[in-house]
Formats: C-alpha cells, structure tokens, sequence
C-alpha cells in the first residue's frame, strides 16, 4: 500500500517534469534553470500568454550543454521547421557563434526575432579604488598591463572579457593579450573577489552590481550603452569619458529557419506585445534590464555587425585561427 | 532582541495554514526527489518552479515550498545512499562510506534515524548561524581569492587518500581519474575545449550526477546480475526500529563539530556542500580517537557527512542572500526564483526585503521541524523498501535514475555516458578501486585548477601568491599536516599492534 503510495507520488514528481509538452508552445532554454536564458523563457513565455498574445501557454524546456550549442544543434538538425518553438538567445550566442563554438552552426541556421531588453554592459571598482574614471582605468593599463586585473562572469574568450578588450581598443591600446583577465562563475563571484581586493575592475552586467551599488561597496565607473539608463543617472556612459563602446548583453529570442515568413512574422509581432506590455515593464526593471527593442529585420542587421567585430577581436587574441 | 522580533514578523508571515500546508506538501517531494538517484535538489526545486508560478503563490509562499523542497532534499539524499549504496545526490555521497556498511549489517533503521537526526542538527544550527550573523558572515567570502580557494582545495585532496579503508595508492589511482575527468570541457581560462572531439555534448565537461549515477546504480546492477543479490544489503533481515539514542550520544559531538565544518564550506560560494560533507568526515574521522571502524559502519561516520552537509545548505543561503551569489546549484536556482518574484539578492536585502528573508528564515526552521517529524517515524516506511525484491526495486531505481538523467539535458548521450560510467565502476568495482574518489575528483578538480589557473593569471606566474595571506598558509599547513600525519600516526598506532600479533 505504501509502495503503492510512493510510486504514485514518483509518477506525480516526473509526470510534472513532463506534465503540458501537448498543446503548448515551446520556449527552449539551453542552460539549466536559474540564468539569464531561463528568466528569458520564462518571463517572456509567462507575459506572452498572460497578455492573450499566444493561445496556448509556453512550456519552458532546460537543455544545457554547450553553452547553448547542444540546443542550436537541435533546432538545426532535428526541429528546423517547428512553427511552435522558439529558443532564448542572448550576446552570449552571438558570441559563441561568431567563434565557431557551436561546432561549425552558423548564425544563418536560424532566424533570429529580436531582443527585447538588455542589460547594460559596465565596468566597476571596489569603493576604495584609486581608479576614479574610466580613463584613470585605461591610463593604468597602458602604462603597465600587469597591474589591473579584470574579472567577470564568463570564460576567457567571452563576451565580458570582449567588453574589456573592445574598450580598450578604442582606446588605442591593442595589446590584447597582455590583458590580465579571469572568469569567474558569475557576475556575484567577479564582484566578490573585487571588493576582497583580489582583482583590480569588474566587467559584467549592470544587473550584476545593483545591490552593491546601493550598499556602496562598488562603483560603476562606466556603462557601455549610448546614453545613461533611467535609474542611474549618475553613471556616466563610456562614450561621454570619449571611449567610444556599446556592449549589451541583450535578451531574445530565435526560431528554426523553415518556418514559413507569416509564422515568423507572427512571432515577431507577440514579441513585439510583450515589449510594449506594462508586465515586461516591470520585469525589466525588477531584473535591471534596460529597454533594447530591435525586432526582425532591424535585428538581424545589428547582429551581423555585431558577430563581424567578436570574430575578429577572437582572431586576435586567439581563441579562434 | 531586535533579531528575535523580526524572527517573530517572520513566523508570523511563514506560519500561515496555507504555508504550513505548503512546507508539509515540499518536504514530502523533496525527501522523494532527493532519494531518487539522478533527482537532485537543484533539479527538484527547477521542476517545482512552474509549479509554484502556476498555482499563482505569492513571494512567501512559493519560498516556502522551494525552501522545504530544498532542505528536504537534502535530507532525502541519504536514504538511497543508506539503503542501495547509491547516492540520492551528490552531497550524499560520502554517507554511502558508513551508512551502506550499516544497512547491510542489518542496522538500516539506526543508520537512518539516526543521520536523520543529525541533518537536522546540522540544518537547524545552520539556520540560526543564518539568522544571527549572515551579514556579517558574508564578508568571510571576500577574504577568499584563488590562493586561498586553491589552498582549500589542495587541503581536501590532501586527506582523500585516507578515504579507502585499503589500499592508499587506488585511492590515488581513483582520484586522478576524476581529476582527468574534470579536465574534459571548456577550458575556463583559455575558452578552448579539451578533450571534447569535437562534440558538443562534452562542451560543459561531464555532469557529475551522470558519473554518480553511472558509477553507482547501473554498477550495483550489473554486480547483482553478476551476484545473484548475494552482496547486497537487500533482503538483508530487520531488527525492530527503535531510536538508536546510545548512538546518537556518541555522535552527537560529531555532528557539532561537522556542522560547524559544514557551515563554513558552504558559506564560501566556491566550495559548497559536497566538500562540506566530505570535509566533516575526513575531519571527523582525523579526530575521534579510534577512527578503526571508519568505512564499516560507524555511526559517526553516518553522522558526520549529514550534519555537514545539511550546515552547508543552510551555509549556501548566505552568500546567495548577501552577495547574490550562489553558492551551489540549488541556491543558484532559488536565486532565480527570487529574481523572478522581483527581490534582488544583495548586500541590501536583509534592510529593504526584511519580510522576505525573516519569513524565508522562518520557513526554514519550520521545514526542518517538519522533516524530523516526518523522517523519524517515516524511517520504517523507507525500511521496507529493502523488503521489496530487489529483482523489481533495482531496474526500478535504474530507470527512474535514467529518467532523471535524461531530464536534466535531454539528450540520449549522457545516458550512453553513464552506461559507460556503469561498465567502468563494474571494472573498478572488481579492482577493487574505491569510486567516492573518482566523484569528488570530477566535482572539485575544476574548481581547482581554475583557481590555481586565476591565481597564476593574477600573480603574473609568481607561485609565491599562492602563500601570500594568512588564511591560504593556515589552509596550506591544515593541508600537509593532513597528508603527512596519518602515516606518522599509522605508525605510532599500528606498530605496537603488529608486535602483540
């Protein structure tokens, strides 16, 4: 009787993990739950049904591996024209594709819909820092490379570690490789070895350092968008200290390549419902997202520049021939 | 006085009938969820997380059924570890060392009250060192760089060759291996894969629950086969169930002293509860007087890996709440559902979200109320499961471990993976290479070698920062002193043995 009871209970535990792939669309997150892809698929799905924008409630999918690749492998190879599926994308796909990372997949694979939001690249210093402006931070790695290091949330090679080497080639400092920089497992663990004092700058997210803002243990001496974010208007843009650098980390979504136009343009257009939705306003706010709406075809044109740049910084410093 | 008012805010908030249903409802599915072999805690709480936004909970109330997912979980872990020499979970791995031994000598219901108990002293301890000096606790983790990570790890490895009672050198064999293992993936400090041919399926390296799961389940199975059930605990006869209160006295001292461990690993974001629970038993065992019994059975050594690694889940809430870091995978998910009920973790928190962390506080202790009440006389209903032929309960446990493999990436690779992890432990298993090595080899290598890769990028290739602070020297020390003392002591101890022989 009592076996009876757990294996029911078994089946309710797996049956929820499964419970809903029928009638419903599909949002693939390509990491395990708790990242930013998950809050994408997650967030977006939720809005989109909530505000009538889809019929059918979105499923959300966890298929880590590869960083992202094993997912875009299988939207390539066995699901390319899956009208009910969409995919989170974020810089970090355009990175890895742009490097070759998804074991040869390009980036015409798929079609990309758009982004919605992003969070706002930044450089930050613990509060005791001796580096007070972006161009104190600069000048300290042109005169000697080895006395700053930058850490960040992703893998050498990575977009945070790109964001560093982007800006300091505007800068005129192209000695990449003598960059001093560590990934760390998140945007919190950078921070935390910054304010020990371990490493010199933080190069991440601006949702990443929020609540060390507010307690004062860090200072953002720059973000990386074009003017400054509302909420944060004390932080200055790089581009106004005369660094010249836009770098987001942007939040979106694809889709398999042979759906027909009008599936695509009907995503497009729920993605384009969820933007303007009082819920996705809140929900950027409440995660640091700043607005970053480029939809379809404005989309894929700013993501063709932005993959030719990261491919050859990589060149550069060698993580991609 | 002010801590205990805003506790009292909290338990007003948490102790709701509705929320008190909900602790009830996610301590029974975590306890499943975590003796289920390839069903982890991070897993059970990511599985539940639709389940809470769809029931439309608030913020309370849908931490209050992560949170005893959670905690339950944990708890949970053991109950496979000690009955099927299969870890529930990773941080459960070291409770297979004594507790299986116990089961099969027919004392599965001691072995189960009594690290049921000790979950709860290391759990509920850990939640009142939350309580009472998280803010100030946070600030232990900025004191620690790669050096000292580094130096942490190296003090683990140091002592993993006393982990098999027999031969030191399989020992070292086993923990290489893992430690070749962790190598497969994405190079963290270059971005280069290694030793991934290519496919993408070992881009992110080798899941340890894979390998756990490989190496535990689908060998018990094939020795089974191989054995007819002749070595195995199931079938094993039962004695009556009685709370083994001479055992709990003994090891009461060791779950104070593993909590204490535990804690402090899972404060720091860097290490976690496995090396909470392993470190509380190689600490243990390094303590008590007469450690001979270590890995056939001895209480302490059921109760010290529990109570660690119950402390350190509780650890990991602290820096997950004042840093927004997640300290393991589980809190690395309840941070994600804090992200979406719109709280941001950080050092702001406990001052602007007080309602969220003293309920979240409050709906901890409760949980663990919940969980001895529940475990202790559920101990029999788990008992019985070695009554169930194991000819029905090992494919049983087999597939369900399969399924929950399958659920974490989706792909049929890593179930291929973890035949091969299977057919190699059933090698090793016929060597007589101990496998625990091999598990904590995958699961602490990377974290090694990235700290010691971070350490030398920062340093410029000066090993002396590896020695540059305090704490890294008192780790570096703690770790020779744990590599060399053992065959000093070996030698006081054994000698005088071996001449009354």
């Amino acid at each position: 009787m009592k076996r009876l009871l757990k294996r029911y209970l078994t089946g309710a535990v797996l049956g929820l993990a499964m419970a809903g792939t029928a009638s419903a669309y599909e949002c693939i997150a390509p990491a395990n739950p708790g990242g930013g892809w998950d809050f994408t698929c997650r967030t977006i799905g939720k809005i989109m049904y909530d505000i009538g924008a889809v019929d059918k409630p979105v499923q959300v999918t966890n298929m880590a591996g590869g960083g992202g690749g094993l997912a875009y492998a299988l939207v390539v190879n066995e699901r390319n024209d899956d009208p009910d599926l969409i995919v989170a994308a974020s810089s970090a796909t355009a990175t890895r594709l742009a490097q070759n990372a998804y074991g040869g997949l390009t980036a015409d694979q798929v079609r990309f819909l758009g982004a919605i939001g992003a969070d706002p690249g930044m450089i930050a210093v613990a509060k005791d820092s001796p580096y007070k402006t972006l161009n104190d931070l600069i000048e300290a790695v042109k005169s000697d490379p080895a006395s700053v290091t930058f850490a960040g949330g992703s893998a050498a090679g990575g977009f945070d570690h790109l964001k560093v080497l982007m800006m300091l080639g505007r800068a005129g400092f192209n000695d990449i490789r003598k960059v001093k920089y560590i990934g760390v497992d998140s945007g919190g663990d950078a921070i935390t070895q910054a304010v020990g004092g371990h490493v010199q700058a933080v190069t991440g997210d601006l949702s990443e350092v929020v609540g060390f803002l507010k307690s004062g243990d860090m200072r953002v001496i720059a973000v990386f968008t074009p003017a400054r974010i509302p909420g944060f208007d004390d932080i200055p843009t790089a581009r106004e200290q005369g660094i010249d650098v836009v770098a987001v980390n942007w939040r979106g979504l694809y889709v398999p390549k042979n759906i027909t136009d009008e599936q695509y343009d009907t995503w497009v257009e729920r993605l384009r419902k969820v933007a303007e939705s009082d819920e996705w306003k809140a929900a950027m706010e409440a995660n640091g997202l700043a607005p970053f709406t480029l939809l379809g075809k404005d989309f894929e044109g700013y993501l063709d520049e932005v993959i030719k740049e990261v491919a050859q910084l990589s060149r550069d410093l060698g993580v991609i021939q | 006085m002010e801590t205990l008012s805003l506790l009292a805010d909290g338990f007003a908030i948490a102790l709701t009938p509705g929320n008190l249903m909900l602790a009830m409802i996610g301590c029974v599915l975590g306890t499943i969820i975590g003796a289920l072999p390839g069903l982890g805690p991070s897993n059970g709480v990511a599985i539940l997380i639709p389940l809470a936004f769809s029931l439309g909970l608030d913020a309370t109330a849908a931490l209050v059924l992560m949170t005893a997912v959670y905690y339950g979980a944990m708890y949970g872990g053991r109950i496979s570890s000690i009955l099927l020499n299969i870890p529930g979970d990773e941080p459960a791995l070291m409770t297979t060392l004594d507790g299986y031994p116990m089961a099969r000598a027919g004392r599965a219901g001691d072995a189960l009250v009594l690290s049921g108990v000790a979950s709860f002293v290391g759990a509920f301890l850990a939640t009142i060192g939350l309580m009472l000096l998280a803010p100030w606790l946070a600030r232990i983790a900025f004191r620690f760089g790669p050096a000292e990570y580094f130096a942490l790890y190296i003090l683990a490895f140091s002592t993993l060759g006393g982990i098999a009672s027999g031969n030191q050198a399989k020992a070292l064999i086993a923990t290489c291996i893992g430690l070749g293992i962790a190598m497969i993936g994405l190079d963290n400090a270059t971005g280069m894969p290694r030793f991934t041919f290519g496919n993408l399926h070992m881009m992110d390296g080798i899941d340890f629950l894979v390998a756990i799961v490989g190496l535990f389940a689908v060998t018990e199975v094939f020795v089974f086969i191989e054995s007819h059930g002749r070595e195995s605990a199931l079938g094993v006869r039962l004695g009556r169930i009685v709370i083994p209160v001479k055992d709990i006295i003994l090891a009461f001292p060791s779950m104070l002293r593993s909590t204490v461990i535990g804690f402090i690993a899972g404060i720091l974001p860097g290490a976690g509860a496995s090396l909470g629970s392993f470190l509380s038993y190689m600490g243990e065992k390094a303590m008590v007087k007469d450690n001979s019994r270590f890995g056939k059975g001895d209480p302490r050594g059921v109760a010290a890996p529990e109570a660690g690694n119950n402390a350190a889940a509780g650890g990991a809430l602290v820096p997950m709440l004042t840093l927004g870091v997640p300290g393991s995978g589980t809190t690395a998910v309840l941070l994600a559902l804090l992200m979406t009920l719109n709280i941001t973790p950080g050092p702001t928190l406990f001052t602007d979200r007080p309602d969220v962390v003293w309920g979240l506080i409050a709906s901890l202790l409760i949980a663990n109320v919940v969980l001895l009440v529940l475990n202790v006389p559920l101990v029999k209903l788990f008992v019985k499961i070695l009554m169930v032929p194991p000819w029905v309960l090992l494919p049983g446990v087999t597939m369900i471990s399969f399924v929950g493999i399958y659920s974490l990436s989706g792909s049929s690779f890593d179930l291929l993976l973890m035949i091969g992890f299977g057919v190699l432990g059933y090698f090793f298993r016929k060597l007589d290479v101990p496998t625990v090595p091999i598990i904590l080899g995958i699961l602490l290598g990377n974290n090694m070698e990235d700290s010691l890769r971070r350490a030398m990028v920062i340093s410029g290739g000066d090993w002396t920062y590896l020695f540059s602070s305090p704490i890294a020297i008192g780790l570096w020390i703690a770790a020779v002193l744990g590599f060399v003392a053992p065959f000093f002591l070996r030698g006081l101890l054994k000698r005088p043995q071996a001449i009354t022989d």
